[in-house]
């Protein structure tokens, strides 16, 4: 029997952003990643070109990170205290990107200085070759100190520069245009918001397809479904011509999935949950593959058995 | 397609008699077209137009049933692709296989295992719903007393899977009255698996390697009779299983092709649990009906299982717990008081780092709708007297000697008010859950 024909047809685009830079465009990158560039509800290219395939960004943290499970703290025990061998580790786990966390210049955590943070940061771009991310501690003020710092020190590798909100969002616009940095914008699981960033920031000529959009990520059981539905309605809407709408979407699955009791929690607290070296990373994986749905570009994550899975899962529906 | 009020006001009597219920017949039209009427509530509605609106108004999608009582499983009618749209109405059927060809000892460990597959997370129990047994043996007299020990002892939805109508018929001798669910029927035995359907009124599923045979088979099954049908899109390649759920969901949605307007079922099969449980939420989240794997893990499930109960959450709906006082843990009356909003996600995340610290705390859950706790600030929901009139409902003065409550950092500007309209020591805690564990700890002094 002929089934009808099902194809949508798309009117537009998710934008596409290259991350990093090499030599011959001025940085020192080995490899560059492109993401985005997607012409259809994820995974269904029988609507138009799929794009790049979502990406992989590993967490390396600049100060040993407070609270991670013992599962979690395992595979990279020996590197906890060392970003660039950490950073290592990551590209050796299969990280497409490094998520730099910057959590140690919160003035609660730490408070390193901006140029202890710039020496972090360009040790471990001399440690990989895969792209960077720079995610700032969230504290606005200690953020606007460190961050333009920092993105001079690392001006011309087209880094991924975070996080702005409708809040505070002149500074870092501001270094990173004139650093040649692409940038992400936060909106608090709030549509309205996430455009609302967009504008304020390319309302400073900052170039619309140089932004990454950020919706606070909700781990699965705790609200992975908000996320879902607005990272849902965004694809849509970038799909249907919305120009504010159209940037590449990143989620932080690690950090928030390990701070779900079902990832972290001890055997002897939840015997009926099973052994958490499964438990913590099938939690991480879930969560990633869930939110892969609703559109995704890049992903952050933790676990390296989560990370492959997910790398393996992707490749096949892709 | 879906017919309008107006279309549907032609077709009425026009007498305005008021006999349904509603003032006229154009307001019966409008709420019919909205679904939120039946037709049979008009008495003098003519054969041609039950005709006309019967089908118009039959879901595009059918739902059907498998098992009975309290434990059945519905899956389909569901009217959107997207969630954000409306909601997702019937919640996937998740399933565990477990072979006919395993030793005693062997089966009825897994069997047990998959009866007691229940778990809490958050407060709340989440269960699987069907136990699927496949014929691996390919012998109907194994088949049928693994049947017979299932149908005896769990509490599940049973899927019998098997290729051969008679090993199906022997069987489904044993358990017919618990209405499984037949997987099985392809283009070799479809005529006959359908007359069984049939014969014991039972739903079954049709295999097939393309979407367009699906059709062909269901068209055959409908045919014979059968008119609860799940079209089983199994297989080895992932991202042809995914693009084949969202087709048919989109014909059945989009088109209003009715030759596949059924529910789908997926049955994965991975050696790594990893993939299994991947590609399961997978198509969980778009667009399987009902779900089957190997896996019989709780490190497994569970995640499953709270992927379907996320995504089937009513998007319009804020969930909430029920606002009163919790206590965490061994309290005396020298705990820690403190009070978040009655919005599940945010009363669960409180609770879940209070319960970390193993420090003996009351949680008071305000009323404030459903919303959190900025949103509850700004919306005025959540401010001094909310909040005196929950400690007055709970009396909380009665439960602890002390004094001071502790509130949430991100309404810290309410503390002087708080304290003004309470007498109570006001102590502002952090302004994220997750700072609770150390606050607890380090600060809380009494």
């Amino acid at each position: 029997m002929e089934i009808p024909n099902v194809a949508e047809k798309w009117t537009s685009s998710v934008n596409e952003i290259t991350i990093g830079a090499t030599k011959e465009k001025g940085g020192t990158r080995e490899k560059t990643i492109t993401i985005g560039g997607s012409k259809c509800i994820p995974f269904m290219d029988f609507d138009g070109s799929h794009g790049h395939k979502p990406v992989i960004a590993m967490d390396v943290y600049d100060t040993p990170p407070d609270g991670w499970p013992e599962t979690l703290i395992k595979p990279f025990a020996d590197v906890l205290n060392d970003p660039a061998q950490w950073a290592k580790k990551c590209v050796e786990y299969g990280a497409d990107l490094i998520c730099l966390k910057l959590e140690g210049i919160h003035p609660d955590k730490g408070n390193k200085s901006a140029a202890e943070t710039a020496d972090i940061t360009k040790a471990i771009l001399a440690a990989v070759g895969v792209p960077l991310i720079i995610w700032g501690c969230e504290h606005d003020e200690k953020d606007n100190e460190v961050l333009p710092k920092v993105s001079q020190a690392v001006k011309g590798e087209n880094c991924l520069m975070g996080v702005v909100t409708q809040d505070n969002y002149k500074t870092l616009t501001v270094t990173c245009l004139a650093d040649g940095h692409s940038i992400i914008t936060l909106s608090p699981v709030d549509i309205n918001i996430a455009k609302q960033v967009n504008i304020l920031v390319s309302e400073m000529d900052f170039p619309l397809n140089r932004i990454v959009m950020f919706q606070t990520t909700g781990a699965l059981g705790y609200g992975m479904e908000y996320t879902y539905s607005i990272q849902e309605r965004e694809r849509i809407a970038a799909l249907t011509g919305d120009k504010l709408m159209a940037m590449p979407v990143i989620c932080d699955v690690g950090h928030e999935a390990w701070r779900a009791k079902e990832a972290k929690s001890e055997d002897s607290d939840a015997p009926q949950w099973g052994p958490r070296e499964e438990r913590g990373p099938m939690w991480e994986t879930i969560t990633a593959m869930s939110l892969l749905q609703s559109g995704v570009d890049i992903i952050r994550m933790n676990h390296p058995k989560a990370v492959a899975a997910v790398k393996k899962c992707i490749d096949r529906l892709y | 397609m879906a017919l309008t009020g107006l279309d549907i006001y032609k077709l009425l009597p026009k007498t305005n008699c008021k006999k349904c219920g509603r003032p006229t017949c154009l307001a019966f039209a409008m709420q019919l077209a909205q679904k939120k009427a039946n037709l049979s509530d008009c008495p003098d509605v003519s054969e041609e137009a039950k005709n006309t609106l019967g089908a118009a108004s039959a879901p595009p999608i059918k739902l059907v049933t498998i098992g009975v009582n309290d434990k059945k499983v519905q899956v389909g009618e569901e009217n959107v692709l997207f969630r954000h749209d409306e909601k997702f109405y019937h919640p996937t059927g998740i399933g565990i296989t477990i072979n006919d060809d395993l030793s005693k000892e062997e089966f009825d460990e897994r069997l047990k295992k998959i009866n007691d597959m229940k778990l809490t997370r958050v407060g709340t129990e989440i269960e699987i719903n069907l136990v699927t047994l496949i014929n691996k043996s390919n012998s109907a007299e194994k088949f049928t007393e693994a049947a017979k020990k299932i149908n005896d002892s769990s509490h599940l939805s049973i899927i019998l899977s098997s290729t051969s109508v008679d090993n199906m018929k022997a069987a489904l001798a044993t358990c017919a009255e618990k209405r499984p669910l037949l997987h099985g029927a392809n283009a070799q035995n479809c005529e006959s698996m359908a007359a069984l359907a049939v014969e014991k009124k039972c739903p079954m599923t049709v295999t097939a390697p393309t979407v367009e045979e699906l059709a062909d088979l269901a068209e055959c099954a409908k045919k014979a009779g059968v008119e609860e049908i799940v079209l089983d899109v199994s297989g080895n390649n992932p991202k042809e299983v995914l693009q084949k759920l969202t087709k048919i969901r989109r014909a059945a949605l989009k088109k209003n092709f009715r030759a596949i307007g059924f529910p789908a079922i997926t049955i994965v099969s991975e050696e790594d649990p990893f993939q299994e449980i991947s590609l399961a939420a997978t198509y969980l989240a778009k667009y399987a009906g009902v779900v089957v794997v190997n896996n019989c893990e709780p490190w497994g499930i569970m995640p499953l299982l709270t992927v379907r109960t996320n995504l089937y959450t009513d998007p319009q709906k804020p969930i909430q717990v029920e606002p009163k006082l919790y206590s965490i843990g061994d309290v005396k009356d020298n705990s820690p008081v403190m009070f978040t909003t009655n919005f599940s996600l945010t009363y669960y995340t409180v609770q879940g780092e209070v319960e970390s610290s193993r420090v003996p705390a009351y949680i008071l859950s305000v009323d404030t709708g459903g919303t959190s706790v900025l949103t509850a600030y700004s919306g005025d929901k959540l401010n001094d007297k909310t909040v005196a009139k929950a400690m007055e409902d709970c009396q909380v003065a009665s439960k602890v000697k002390h004094k001071k409550l502790i509130i949430p950092g991100l309404v810290a500007a309410m503390s002087g008010k708080l304290q003004e309209t309470l007498g109570w020591e006001i102590l502002v805690g952090p302004r994220e859950a997750s700072g609770l564990p150390s606050y607890l700890k380090n600060e809380w002094h009494n």
